[in-house]
């Protein structure tokens, strides 16, 4: 990355070549999901058109653990003294307002799938509900980094919050599967995705995977190219009132 | 006393967090922030679930352990507010840095004397859910040692996102929604463990006890590592 016009970050040809081709191959992706899904797929025997929503509830659910991974990965990298740079900071940044995204879509999605196959909006199924926590532990996160504070102040800041987040994750799990299965043993909300899973349905869901794949690391590259920019316009507005102020101070009459 | 040529190293670090644990104890004591405020409101909240689930259906004493326990959590978060609000008056966390304490010894004191008030806290919310609930213990066992996990695990993590939040704006705010999803195993798995004890089955208490234990272990881990530079950077 270089230094270009007023001091703003350039991507090299490189990047923003990157960016181009993982947009594109977003977009393919998300049209070959929409044809697998839609149209190629066959309706569920039990569910009918309703299991097309797995296609995407599915892959939401995989990016939210991703991009999860990758800001503890990313707050692990910055707090570890040999590998501190602030980009790790942005990079966890990024993925984490993705991850509360994807999460929410989860939720969401499952939610409107409930409705038709449990005939309930919302069940206290063991899965739903730490998925819930889940969000609400990142949204907590999130609210932490918006607080204005001195850039590596908040960096260590966030990389410890992440991790603590991180590490209640498994504990959070545990105790809601216990909490469902001691007692409420073979209820309907337990039910397994099935297992069987084969043929056209295996493949629409694999491309709803990699087109949700495709769609998080295009998403963190903007954010994050985004975040790059909006620290350099902070920069960038500070050094023009700092230059303003010392013109003002030449220009007084001594 | 000190005799000449004796020099006086550092304390240990139990004897340094028991000085902190101490100092937070001996402000309150003088205050009576915990006894005059947070004791009260904890009062009113039970009153509260009583006008929310009508106390003649027989409901409140068979969801007594929720109730409780949210009750300890209400006010257990003011208690912790408060553990360091007093650190931002005065100076204090600078006193603190400058009196070259170990980091990891003013975790262990914050946490102790945050976790002294919550116990305290805990007997009085007992006392009023036997009183006002109807609430018959059985298996005292099961209830005091679930009690006390839980106890350690929500001072710990109330310690670790208490310093997190300490001398931000927004920290009143910001600090609730920050602790109470980490917690939420804590709620979880105490109030299921209260409920095996009280219906008579305590052997179903204790796996979630030691669910509660492997929490306080965690959040224990991670304030002795991260509150030192936690602490030094605001």
């Amino acid at each position: 990355m270089t230094r270009g016009w007023g001091g703003v970050p350039q991507q090299n040809w490189w990047a923003r070549r990157g960016t181009v081709v993982l947009g594109a191959l977003t977009a393919l992706s998300l049209g070959v999901l929409v044809v697998l899904g839609l149209f190629v797929s066959d309706p569920d025997y039990q569910q009918g058109d309703a299991v097309r929503l797995m296609y995407l509830h599915v892959p939401a659910a995989w990016v939210a653990y991703l991009a999860y991974g990758v800001t503890s990965l990313a707050s692990a990298l910055y707090l570890w003294k040999r590998t501190r740079s602030q980009a790790w900071d942005t990079l966890a940044g990024a993925s984490a307002e993705i991850g509360v995204l994807f999460t929410g879509l989860t939720l969401v999605l499952g939610s409107l799938w409930g409705r038709p196959v449990w005939n309930v909006w919302w069940a206290w199924d063991a899965r739903v509900v730490s998925t819930a926590v889940l969000f609400f532990l990142y949204l907590g996160y999130l609210a932490l980094r918006r607080v204005p504070a001195d850039p590596a102040v908040r960096a260590r800041r966030s990389a410890i919050a992440a991790l603590a987040a991180f590490v209640d994750v498994p504990v959070v799990h545990f105790s809601v599967e216990w909490w469902r299965t001691l007692h409420q043993k073979g209820s309907v909300f337990n039910r397994e995705l099935n297992p069987t899973i084969e043929g056209n349905l295996a493949w629409a869901l694999l491309s709803g995977v990699v087109a949700f794949t495709c769609l998080y690391l295009y998403l963190l590259e903007r954010r994050y190219r985004l975040a790059v920019l909006e620290e350099a316009i902070e920069e960038r507005a500070l050094d023009a009132a700092i230059a303003e102020r010392r013109a003002e101070a030449e220009a007084l009459p001594v | 006393m000190l005799t000449q040529g004796d020099t006086p190293g550092p304390p240990g670090l139990w004897r340094q967090a028991l000085l902190v644990a101490g100092k937070d104890l001996r402000i309150e004591a003088r205050s009576r922030v915990a006894l005059n405020q947070v004791l009260p409101f904890a009062g009113v909240v039970l009153l509260l679930f009583a006008f929310a689930l009508d106390p003649d259906r027989g409901l409140l004493p068979r969801v007594a352990p929720g109730l409780f326990w949210v009750a300890v959590l209400l006010a257990g978060l003011l208690a912790i507010s408060r553990a360091f609000a007093v650190e931002g008056e005065n100076g204090v966390r600078d006193a603190l840095r400058l009196s070259g304490l170990d980091g990891a010894a003013v975790f262990c004191g914050k946490a102790l004397a945050v976790a002294a008030q919550l116990l305290a806290l805990e007997v009085a919310l007992g006392i009023g859910v036997v009183v006002l609930y109807d609430l018959h213990f059985h298996h005292p066992v099961a209830v005091v040692a679930t009690s006390l996990v839980a106890t350690a695990g929500l001072a710990a993590a109330g310690t670790v996102y208490g310093v997190l939040a300490a001398g931000l704006r927004v920290r009143e705010t910001l600090f609730p929604l920050l602790v109470l999803p980490v917690v939420a195993p804590v709620m979880l798995g105490a109030t299921r463990a209260w409920e095996a004890a009280l219906s008579g089955a305590p052997s179903e208490a204790w796996p979630w006890v030691e669910l509660l234990a492997v929490f306080a272990v965690i959040y224990l881990t991670m304030g002795w590592l991260a509150f030192g530079p936690l602490l030094e950077e605001t």
